[in-house]
């Protein structure tokens, strides 16, 4: 029996409590400026005293950011739609591909199978911008690039994590497919979703800008965060999010948390799945 | 009216699909699609191996491996490589060891336990640029409340990712806020399925719990540990968003990792033929490094089967 002392449950306890702290206090924290006005973000030192508001909140879904230089236009909203139109097409694509060629693999030992399981890992291996550079100079000027390299991410990526976790045969029965197949896959779609989902953040899909080119999954984190993190830097830019007075960190802390909050949500009602898809998934040999 | 069989007309064919070839059916979409994507991988190679600047169309040309002999002497090409492997080891390593110990203290099965593991799940579901946002509104050095914090312990001027001796520490320390997580929920979950007979006969024979647990859990978590490490390792030699979220790759030079690098060559400087030949030296380093993963998994895995 595993018998412990006072003296290590306390130092357990606060261990916990340390890690606790430093993962859950940036969300926390975040979430406190999108509720707080400039003035109250920008006094020193900082405190979680303050009068809340919405008006950040309010700025971003209305599109209507009110200030003295008049009324901007912020489209923030759309760019959360694009984000939510982009990763759930990209995960049905990944399912619709990957989730057959995982049964296969998985349920199946046939002469070759290692090798093209292997050739569809490696593509993982490839990194992403190059695939990305040379479809965008392949594709000048068009969204072909950015579609391609989305469907590559999407399928090549999971079919290793898509490990069979149950002997059901899919194609035997819709029944099987639908009742055991599908809710076993569920660990990783789960597991899919939120992160494609928060791989395309709030990304927006608006075209120019100074680099021009927005490709892919690190682009397309980056349009959530540059888009935003520019305003942070203080560099200019075109996220909209900067009156005459100054850089709205309120409305950039609102943007983060309404471009995460889906994310969360549904981690949270999945979490179980969650677990079980990450871990069944990428371990189970 | 009865329908009877006509014992001279020939068997009707039905189209079925053999059980040989049923899987390679079924993984053939995902290979053509991915086949599909060969396509710009491989320009990419062409492009690697040609002079190609996208402000210099007239001088676009084949120059074979020139462009991979001038990283031998470019300067910043090992900086990218020094930069580049410094954070791969320094966050893998880091994660990998606070993971284990998150894990072990999440190990038993309690609802506290749970309830943090879960917790501990949201900055994995963060998209690692909106985390590096969140991170540079909080060590801002005018309102930032991290940059309050460490002037409280008597640090005044720690600038975080604006110094060059400081910046590596903080995308390294975001790396760790968004993806120690999935390591620990990893190692939990290989910790949890640990069958109990070998603890509880250590237990009964007095071996002591720091030896159990270097004789005994961590070889037994290996594949658990291979995997998580492979998974990481993969992302962090190609990281991108979070350096250039928080830093664009610099200040200066200071942390143009290889896909950070080859962006700013493409997308900048417009070097499209150094850029591909920078992504395929990454290319080849994860490639040889995913290899070297997967056989000692495969090993392991064979291992187990044998002794099982």
């Amino acid at each position: 029996m595993d018998h412990e002392s006072t003296l290590e449950r306390w130092l357990r306890g606060a261990a916990l409590t340390v890690v606790v702290l430093f993962f859950m206090f940036p969300i926390f924290w975040i979430a406190l400026m999108s509720f707080q006005t400039n003035e109250t973000i920008l006094r020193s030192p900082p405190s979680m005293v303050f009068q809340p508001t919405l008006s950040n909140y309010q700025a971003l879904i209305t599109g209507q950011l009110d200030s003295q230089a008049g009324t901007l236009q912020i489209e923030f909203m759309s760019n959360l739609a694009n984000s939510a139109i982009l990763s759930v097409g990209s995960v049905v694509v990944a399912l619709l591909l990957g989730v057959p060629a995982a049964y296969a693999f998985a349920r199946y030992k046939f002469r070759g199978s290692e090798d093209i399981a292997f050739t569809l890992l490696s593509f993982r291996f490839a990194p992403p911008l190059a695939r990305a550079a040379a479809a965008d100079a392949l594709f000048p000027g068009s969204r072909a690039g950015r579609h391609l390299c989305r469907a590559d991410l999407g399928v090549s990526a999971d079919l290793p994590a898509a490990d069979p976790v149950d002997r059901a045969r899919l194609f035997r029965g819709h029944l099987a497919g639908r009742r055991i197949r599908l809710p076993h896959r569920r660990p990783w779609l789960v597991r899919r979703l939120p992160q494609d989902r928060a791989a395309a953040g709030g990304a927006g899909d608006r075209g120019g800008g100074a680099a021009g080119v927005h490709l892919r999954l690190e682009q397309l984190h980056l349009r959530a965060g540059a888009g935003l993190g520019r305003q942070a830097a203080g560099d200019g830019g075109r996220a909209g999010l900067r009156d005459r007075e100054g850089i709205q960190y309120g409305q950039i802390a609102a943007a983060v948390v309404l471009s995460i909050a889906p994310t969360l949500a549904l981690a949270l009602y999945a979490q179980r799945y969650l677990v079980e898809g990450l871990s069944l998934g990428a371990v189970k040999g | 009216m009865t329908a009877t069989a006509d014992p001279a007309a020939p068997p009707r064919r039905r189209f079925r699909v053999g059980p040989r070839a049923l899987p390679y059916l079924l993984s053939l979409p995902a290979l053509l699609v991915c086949i599909g994507i060969l396509v710009p991988f491989f320009t990419a190679v062409f492009y690697s191996l040609q002079r190609y600047r996208l402000s210099q169309p007239w001088a676009r040309g084949m120059n074979w491996g020139e462009n991979y002999l001038n990283f031998m002497s470019d300067p910043s090409f090992w900086n990218t490589l020094q930069v580049s492997l410094t954070y791969t080891v320094l966050t893998v390593g880091l994660e990998l060891l606070l993971g284990l110990g998150i894990a072990l203290l999440l190990q038993k099965p309690t609802r506290i336990n749970n309830f943090v593991s879960v917790m501990l799940l949201l900055p994995l579901m963060t998209a690692p640029a909106l985390a590096a946002l969140m991170w540079k509104l909080m060590t801002n050095p005018n309102f930032g409340i991290f940059s309050y914090l460490v002037s409280q312990l008597g640090v005044t001027d720690f600038n975080w990712a604006s110094d060059p001796s400081t910046a590596l520490f903080t995308v390294v320390l975001v790396d760790i806020w968004v993806y120690t997580p999935f390591i620990m929920i990893l190692l939990l979950a290989g910790l949890r399925s640990l069958p109990k007979q070998p603890f509880e006969a250590a237990a009964l024979d007095g071996v002591p719990r720091m030896a159990a647990f270097f004789r005994i859990t961590l070889p037994m978590l290996t594949p658990y540990i291979l995997t998580a490490s492979l998974f990481r390792l993969l992302e962090s030699i190609q990281q991108f968003d979070i350096i250039y979220a928080m830093t664009q790759g610099g200040p200066g030079d200071t942390l143009t990792v290889f896909q950070v690098e080859a962006y700013l060559n493409f997308f900048q400087s417009t070097n499209v033929g150094r850029s591909a030949a920078l992504l395929m030296i990454l290319w080849a380093i994860t490639f040889f490094i995913s290899n070297l993963f997967i056989k000692n998994w495969l090993r392991l895995r064979e291992r187990a089967r044998g002794g099982a």
